[in-house]
């Protein structure tokens, strides 16, 4: 039974630490749906929200795969939380932009710039939300979309 | 604090360390410590003939003592080289630590001269690595190396120096004691789950101990001693426990897995309870998982969270120094297990002992491997520390080598790496100088660090290296007549060097038997010598290794006999 699973990883900011992470995935067969990281403000860590799934025994291996790095200080299994998902698009300015206006504004998002030939808006919202905000968005013609990865804190 | 180099760093931490002997090759990236080792002499530099070789020898000096072993190398092929020698002390958890040279760091990710990108290549092959960026941090990056490879789950730790840090001055300060907050073991396990285990021994019908390697590093072989004695449990040994028992211990039913005995892997098969302490469930003990222990309850204590429940469900997870967990359990066990429950299990165990007992068919014709085995051990048994390569004779030697203790037998078994059992016997010798060191190998295997002769013979190592010779990479060759019929695709060895000669030309002594009483010799005057010898035994080229649970079949499915 494969479940999707969010899981948080507080490690030391120092030289190749995402190697370790991203080829302990890599060498053990293991799914990466989406990583973010970034530094932890005023401290010597980083914090890394990974999307993955698997078995609950595959899940647990990650856990404790991960939880086995030297440098990982901290392993956070979320079950209540909070996750969010942001994305950015670029929109050709032909399209009825009052209509993106819209849309964007459902899902937390605006336009926030206009160039010569097209729009960029942004959204952000929970991932299951994002995507249907992405479909949503095709009627558009997007010439290109970004997605960030998750982000997600314990409630 | 004293001002240094980064070279004279590495050369004080050793003495910090009380490291006796580091196994090396010295090359461009590396001369900066090289030289201060030639100024130095704070401990003994083993140069070996190549840098493979470099590891195995820390990693056996490893196995044999306890201690940590240090190996130095250089960069780029140096380091690539020494690969093989990480893997193979990290998949048997073996405490090593190997330095090796790197180019400047300015130099770094130019594709410079002899540049590899080193801690990229080791980071799965070691239980952590470092990329010295200077000279400030090496000594507490050297203290962390130590301390990581020794404690917790051991394993290799590897330190890349760039050639300029090895050049900088800076302050030398040394840590006295390592504190990670990123890095904790469990030791002491969870006293209610050590309890639920010990009532959980008292009420099984059928329970077996299950020891593996971890019994070995954590130096805990007296109180599985004691533990298996008072309550009467039988017991099996995975390859790398062998000597936890005494090879005559009443309740040891000998080897588990692929060429176990087979009352061990009936036990296995048959039992309510499995009592695994220190093992990892490798494939080569469990055959196919479905079937394995599926009567069983499982107790499992590990220092290593992800081996629990990493492969089978475990009923009683126990995480910690197997050491202070059987400090806790021991006496509990004594309370309150009732060694008389078990008789009639014990019954059932020792009509299968007798049933297949572990045998071969001894000839006049032709030496059996076996025989040559079990020789050894009537000559040598106590008195000797017994390295291995892989194949067939690795594991006869597992199977009929008398082992009294544990650290007796020296043999890479998670990696299976031929070529491993010459450096490692020396290796061997040289933490254990007082006792013999035999290398039991193959006529393959041999010649995967034949090189290693020369070391032996400057350093005055006397390793006895037994070739069981069949002409052939037997193991290989057995797997192709039982399951490819017989085609047997580059297995043939029958083209040799001349064993002797060879000995000979390195200053070594060669010996070619191929009778009983020329191998008695042969290894007489091998021993009473003190020479580095090379005793190449002419045996049965078709024997095979039984019993054998073929790869991914189930333990209780042996084939116990081949008839051609
Ligand atoms: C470095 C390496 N290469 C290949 C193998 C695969 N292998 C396992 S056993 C074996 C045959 C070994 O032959 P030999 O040393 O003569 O031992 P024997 O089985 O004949 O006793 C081979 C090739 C290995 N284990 N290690
Ligand atoms: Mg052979």
């Amino acid at each position: 039974m494969e479940m999707r699973k969010v899981i948080s990883v507080i490690v030391l900011n120092e030289h190749g630490v995402l190697t370790r992470i991203t080829g302990l995935f890599a060498a053990r067969g293991y799914n990466i749906e989406s990583l973010t990281v970034a530094p932890i403000p005023n401290s010597k860590y980083s914090r890394l929200t990974i999307v993955t799934n698997g078995s609950p025994r595959v899940i647990e291996q990650i856990i404790k795969q991960l939880h086995k790095l030297i440098p990982v200080y901290k392993v956070i299994e979320h079950s209540e939380l909070v996750e969010k998902e942001m994305v950015l698009a670029k929109i050709p300015l032909e399209e009825r932009l009052a209509d993106v206006e819209a849309l964007c504004r459902a899902y937390n998002g605006n336009i926030v710039n206009i160039g010569v030939d097209s729009a960029i808006i942004m959204a952000a919202d929970e991932p299951n939300r994002i995507a249907n905000f992405i479909n949503a968005l095709k009627r558009f013609n997007p010439k290109e979309i970004v997605r960030s990865g998750v982000v997600a804190i314990e409630r | 604090m004293a001002k240094m180099s980064g070279a004279q760093m590495v050369v004080e931490a050793m003495r910090e360390e009380g490291v006796e002997v580091v196994f090396g090759y010295p090359g461009g990236a590396i001369m900066n410590v090289y030289d201060e080792i030639y100024k130095h002499r704070y401990f003994e530099h083993i140069l070996t003939r190549h840098e493979q070789a470099a590891v195995h020898a820390a990693d056996g000096y490893a196995r044999a003592t306890g201690k940590v072993g240090v190996a130095f190398v250089t960069s780029g092929p140096g380091f690539t080289n020494a690969v093989t020698g990480l893997a193979t002390a990290y998949m048997d958890s073996i405490p090593i630590v190997v330095i090796s040279g790197q180019v400047p760091l300015s130099m770094i990710g130019t594709d410079a001269f002899q540049e590899i990108d080193a801690v990229g290549i080791s980071r799965p092959c070691t239980k952590h690595n470092f990329l010295v960026k200077s000279a400030k941090e090496l000594p507490r990056i050297l203290a962390e190396a130590f301390y990581l490879a020794r404690t917790g789950r051991p394993g290799p730790v590897h330190v890349d120096i760039p050639k300029d840090v090895t050049a900088e001055i800076a302050e030398f300060d040394y840590p006295k004691e390592i504190k990670l907050e990123t890095y904790k073991p469990t030791i002491k396990g969870n006293a209610r789950q050590i309890k639920k285990a010990v009532e959980a021994i008292a009420e099984a019908k059928k329970p077996v101990f299950y020891l593996g390697g971890g019994i070995i590093h954590s130096n805990s072989s007296d109180l599985i001693r004691e533990l298996v004695h008072a309550t009467q449990i039988p017991a099996v040994e995975t390859l790398m426990a062998r000597g936890v028992l005494r090879y005559d211990d009443p309740l040891l039913l000998g080897m588990v897995g692929m060429h176990g005995s087979y009352a061990a892997n009936m036990a296995m098969s048959e039992a309510d309870l499995l009592i695994a302490l220190g093992p990892r469930f490798d494939d080569r003990v469990t055959g196919k998982l479905s079937e394995f222990a599926k009567y069983a309850k499982i107790i499992h204590v590990d220092i290593d969270p992800s081996s629990i429940g990493k492969l089978v469900h475990v009923d009683y997870p126990i995480v910690g120094d197997l050491k202070y967990v059987l400090s806790e359990l021991v006496p509990q066990a004594k309370e309150k297990v009732d060694p008389s429950r078990y008789e009639a299990w014990r019954e059932i165990l020792k009509r299968y002992e007798e049933l297949h007992p572990l045998t071969y068919e001894d000839s006049n014709e032709v030496l059996k491997p076996e025989w040559v085995i079990e020789r050894v051990g009537q000559k040598l048994m106590g008195k000797a520390r017994i390295s291995t390569d892989v194949g067939q004779h690795q594991m006869w030697a597992a199977q009929f080598y008398p082992f009294t203790r544990p650290r007796e037998f020296i043999t890479s078994g998670g990696l299976g790496t031929m070529g491993f059992g010459f450096p490692a016997a020396m290796g061997v010798k040289k933490g254990v100088p007082e006792e013999i060191s035999v290398n039991i190998s193959g006529d393959g295997s041999i010649l995967m660090n034949i090189q290693e002769l020369m070391t032996a013979v400057e350093y005055r190592l006397p390793v006895i290296n037994i070739i069981l010779n069949n002409n052939y990479l037997g193991m290989v060759r057995q797997w192709q007549t039982f399951f490819y019929d017989k085609r047997y695709a580059e297995t043939d060895l029958s083209m040799q060097p001349d064993f002797v000669k060879l000995a000979e030309s390195f200053g070594g002594v060669g010996y070619r038997v191929k009778t009983k009483e020329e191998f008695d010799k042969a290894l007489d005057d091998a021993i009473s010598k003190g020479v580095v010898a090379l005793i190449d035994v002419v045996i049965d080229r078709y024997e095979n290794v039984l019993p054998m649970v073929p790869a991914g079949g189930s333990l209780y499915n042996m084939l116990l006999e081949y008839k051609d």
